[in-house]
């Protein structure tokens, strides 16, 4: 009978228990359930416990984290800085989808509140995942804008309302890997698929009437692994913390691989 | 070194420490100038805080009504309370415009007037003809330029490719016995390990220091790491006293709405639904100076004119600019209302109160980012390798108080003269001499100390208590009676520092130790802020004291400039205010009332 090994670490513990202190009449408790791994200890991941007293907790899911880091375990490792949706990075997996810690409130979730980092990474420790091969893959696609154009000197490049307004959607990008993380065909070919956030990336640059360089950025894309991985499964569009919509930008680019590709 | 630390070492022309608006222009324009440039930053550039700056940035370009940077250097020297040094303001407003436009050509999304030319809104304080009219001056891109201008700066640095330590936490400058900067300590978090950064310069760009207040707009990481680090090398802080408060942060969660809202013809009301600006600011009304709107609110509340069951915060309304014109410029506070108020700003107004927001003190710099200190009778004496721009620094152009959209323009003009003047300090790849200091050694000292420390406070009862501190004692409204007791308190717990409880004794990702170490850096800021504004005994731009209702001109028309020891007691002396132009295209503009 075939053998197989199950990759490290992928057997999670149950951990330790935090038990709420003598529950307040009135208030309600909510069970926080979060996944924790430390790099020191040569031990698989645990799912710790917490319960908190919700009437003194603060209404959004990083409010719950910063509790419990603040009153009972401070060793608890998560990203966190703007804490209103901005900057990105408190970006984990919630009750089974991926969005900003920030900006999700408790109330929303029935039941447990179940934390874990963004899946298929690797975990550095607790919630913080590796994000360096995201990045790399976001500097690959040369995010900045090309031109051979000498712009009027001293002025602004020119740009119609209307043209702006094709980058409405793209531009909010805040770089939280959310979309990218959720999407299986990501998970499997994370080396060579670029994922939603980076393709999304890259229209932003393709649908920008100041840019100059749409066939060279098209040439590059056209790859039946950097762009082609995408089979339009939408977790990418249904999880973005920001509304945005990854999944119809890589089908503009998809579109125009096969207008004005050669 | 009495510890077992491993150091990594690197040897760089520039150390630039901070990724933020300042810190990427500075780091771009050195690494495409051929400087070894390295980027030290605690969290990735585009998480820096510059990402949340919501409204614009200010420059003279006309695109939207008649407008002049002499006008603009007007309306902030007015805004500073007089407190800005004129040559730098000079610098500043006449660099606005080819800055703002060096941004479009970077390929910053700005929103576009029906020409195609960057929209340019109102903002506050901002005036034609030396206060007469008002000026649209304010670049946006939409309500989320912040964002705008840092996801370009990154792209820029990423096309020029510019070094990157993402994740390392700054832990100390490394002093020469003769005072000359010559390197920082920095953690890799990722790692573990800690690395000795050797360089000719070490630039400074590690934002401000909000997290010292209870309810701020600002981000958890704005801890002022840089200025602490400067306090640590036994230099001063400049204008600790002046910190801003925004007139709308939102009620109970303190998250930002922009004075964009304001110009594009938002509103405030109280209690009666009076707009009662108009009362305090017969001209400028809802778009007078920040400190202004900040008092007038105050006053409604403390009069008992708040809203609320508490009456204790005020409305600002936009419900009346209809759907399409907020979806267009302001879609980003509108899901920021949604989320934190619950309130749909199309027909509701959003609950707000006046939020710490920006600290105009900092690192006291000249207007190329060298850091001055005042040694003997030179109070412009420049400490050699060391050198500051953005928030952490105090140029000072924004005196006393700062007008809304002059930060990313101090950043990014700021950034640019930085990078310009290390060039010319600079010859790409001269050697570095052996360190003549035990400055490692203390910083390895200080980190093992603390990473070891078990005492009985936790870091977080310790922070928040500072935080309630500087809340209930260095406010909008001051006397020296309540910061004095403030300053007890303040004394009392950096006394407890060295009692502090750190848990975790890892060294790869350990934010329990980086909360501790951000924490030993706020709280002698909080006492440096505190200790200035008791000593400044006036009234001027942010800080209003009670107890001396009126600007002193004859006595106070001067910088401060605040060192703390290592117990934590704070003394002060006094840099004079650049009361000259650079050139004569402009003259100097002389003190008189503050009137909006």
């Amino acid at each position: 009978m075939a053998q197989f090994n199950l990759p490290a670490n992928s057997v999670v513990r149950s951990g330790k228990k935090y038990p709420a202190p003598a529950p307040v009449p009135g208030h309600s408790v909510k069970r926080i359930v979060v996944y924790r791994y430390d790099p020191d200890q040569d031990e698989n991941p645990r799912i710790d416990t917490y319960e908190l007293d919700l009437d003194t907790c603060g209404p959004m899911v990083l409010d719950a984290l910063i509790k419990i880091k603040d009153e009972i375990d401070s060793t608890l490792a998560f990203r966190r800085s703007c804490r209103e949706g901005i900057c990105g990075s408190c970006s984990m997996n919630i009750n089974g989808a991926n969005t900003l810690a920030c900006i999700k409130a408790i109330k929303d979730i029935k039941g447990d509140l179940k934390i874990y980092p963004l899946p298929h990474m690797p975990v550095v420790k607790d919630l913080v995942v590796d994000l360096s091969q995201f990045y790399k893959q976001y500097s690959s696609i040369q995010p900045w804008m090309k031109t051979r154009t000498e712009p009027s000197s001293g002025r602004e490049r020119l740009q119609s309302e209307e043209d702006r307004k094709k980058l409405d959607g793209l531009e909010e990008c805040i770089l939280c890997a959310c979309c990218s993380t959720s999407c299986p065909s990501y998970w499997w070919n994370s080396d060579r698929y670029l994922g939603p956030a980076v393709l999304l990336q890259a229209y932003r640059w393709i649908a920008d009437s100041r840019d100059e360089a749409t066939d060279e950025r098209l040439q590059e894309l056209k790859d039946s692994f950097k762009l082609y991985r995408c089979h339009t499964i939408m977790n990418c569009t249904n999880t973005c913390p920001k509304g945005l919509n990854p999944a119809k930008a890589i089908a503009e680019i998809k579109k125009l691989v096969a207008t004005r590709g050669s | 070194m009495g510890k077992a630390y491993k150091l990594v070492e690197h040897t760089f022309d520039v150390v630039v420490v901070g990724a933020g608006g300042a810190g990427l222009r500075a780091t771009l324009g050195m690494t495409a100038s051929g400087l070894s440039t390295a980027c030290i930053t605690k969290v990735f550039p585009t998480r820096s805080h510059t990402v949340a700056a919501q409204g614009g940035m200010s420059a003279a370009l006309a695109n939207m009504g008649e407008d002049d940077w002499r006008w603009h250097m007007y309306d902030t020297v007015k805004g500073s309370d007089w407190l800005g040094d004129q040559d730098a303001i000079e610098y500043m407003c006449r660099e606005a415009i080819p800055a703002v436009v060096e941004l479009e050509h970077f390929g910053v999304p700005f929103s576009r007037t029906e020409d195609g030319r960057i929209y340019q809104r109102p903002f506050g304080g901002m005036t034609t003809h030396y206060g007469e009219g008002i000026a649209q001056r304010t670049c946006a891109a939409a309500d989320r330029t912040g964002h705008a201008i840092l996801h370009t700066l990154y792209q820029q640095s990423l096309k020029h490719n510019a070094e990157f330590f993402i994740e390392y936490f700054a832990i100390d400058l490394l002093m020469d016995n003769d005072g000359t900067c010559k390197g920082v300590l920095a953690w890799d978090l990722a790692s573990g390990e800690l690395h000795v950064f050797r360089s000719h310069i070490v630039l400074l760009a590690t934002g401000g220091y909000g997290r010292a207040y209870f309810s701020c707009t600002s981000a958890h990481t704005c801890t002022g790491d840089g200025n602490a680090m400067v306090l640590r090398a036994g230099l001063s802080l400049q204008d600790m006293e002046f910190v801003q408060f925004h007139p709308t942060g939102i009620y109970g969660s303190g998250c930002l709405i922009t004075e964009g809202v304001r110009g594009e013809g938002g509103f405030l009301t109280n209690s009666d639904g009076e707009r009662f600006m108009e009362r305090y600011a017969p001209n400028a009304k809802d778009l007078a100076s920040r400190d202004v709107v900040s008092r007038s609110m105050t006053i409604e509340i403390n009069e008992g004119r708040g809203v609320g069951d508490q009456k204790d915060h005020i409305h600002l309304h936009l419900e009346h600019l209809g759907a399409d014109l907020i979806h267009a410029k302001l879609p980003g506070i509108a899901e920021s209302a949604r989320i934190f108020a619950g309130v749909d700003v199309t027909r509701e107004p959003i609950p707000v109160i006046p939020t710490v927001h920006y600290n105009m003190g900092g690192i006291p710099t000249n207007y190329q980012g060298e850091v001055v200190t005042l040694k003997g009778d030179n109070p412009d004496h420049v400490i050699p390798g060391l050198m500051a721009i953005g928030e952490a620094a105090c140029v000072s152009v924004h005196g006393a108080n700062r007008l809304g959209s002059n930060s990313l323009l101090d950043l990014i003009v700021f950034g640019r003269a930085a990078a310009m003047r290390a060039v010319e300090l600079v010859r790409p790849g001269q050697g570095h001499g052996a360190l003549r200091c035990d400055s490692v050694d203390k910083a390895l000292d200080r980190f093992d100390r603390l990473r070891h420390s078990d005492g009985d406070t936790p870091t977080a009862k310790l922070r928040a208590e500072m935080q309630k501190t500087m809340q209930n004692h260095a406010a909008v409204f001051r006397t020296g009676e309540l910061i004095g007791k403030g300053l007890i308190k303040l004394r009392e717990l950096f006394s407890c520092l060295s009692n502090i409880k750190v848990t975790d004794r890892s060294m790869i990702w350990n934010t329990d130790l980086i909360e501790a170490i951000e924490l030993t850096n706020l709280m002698p800021q909080a006492i440096v802020t505190a200790q200035s504004a008791l000593n400044r005994t006036e009234s001027r731009g942010a800080q209003a004291r009670d107890d001396f209702p009126k600007r002193d001109d004859k006595n106070w028309l001067k910088h401060s400039l605040a060192s703390i020891d290592e117990s934590g007691n704070a003394s002060i002396l006094y840099r004079p205010v650049h009361m000259y132009t650079q050139t004569d295209a402009v003259e100097v503009i002389p003190p008189k009332a503050r009137v909006y």
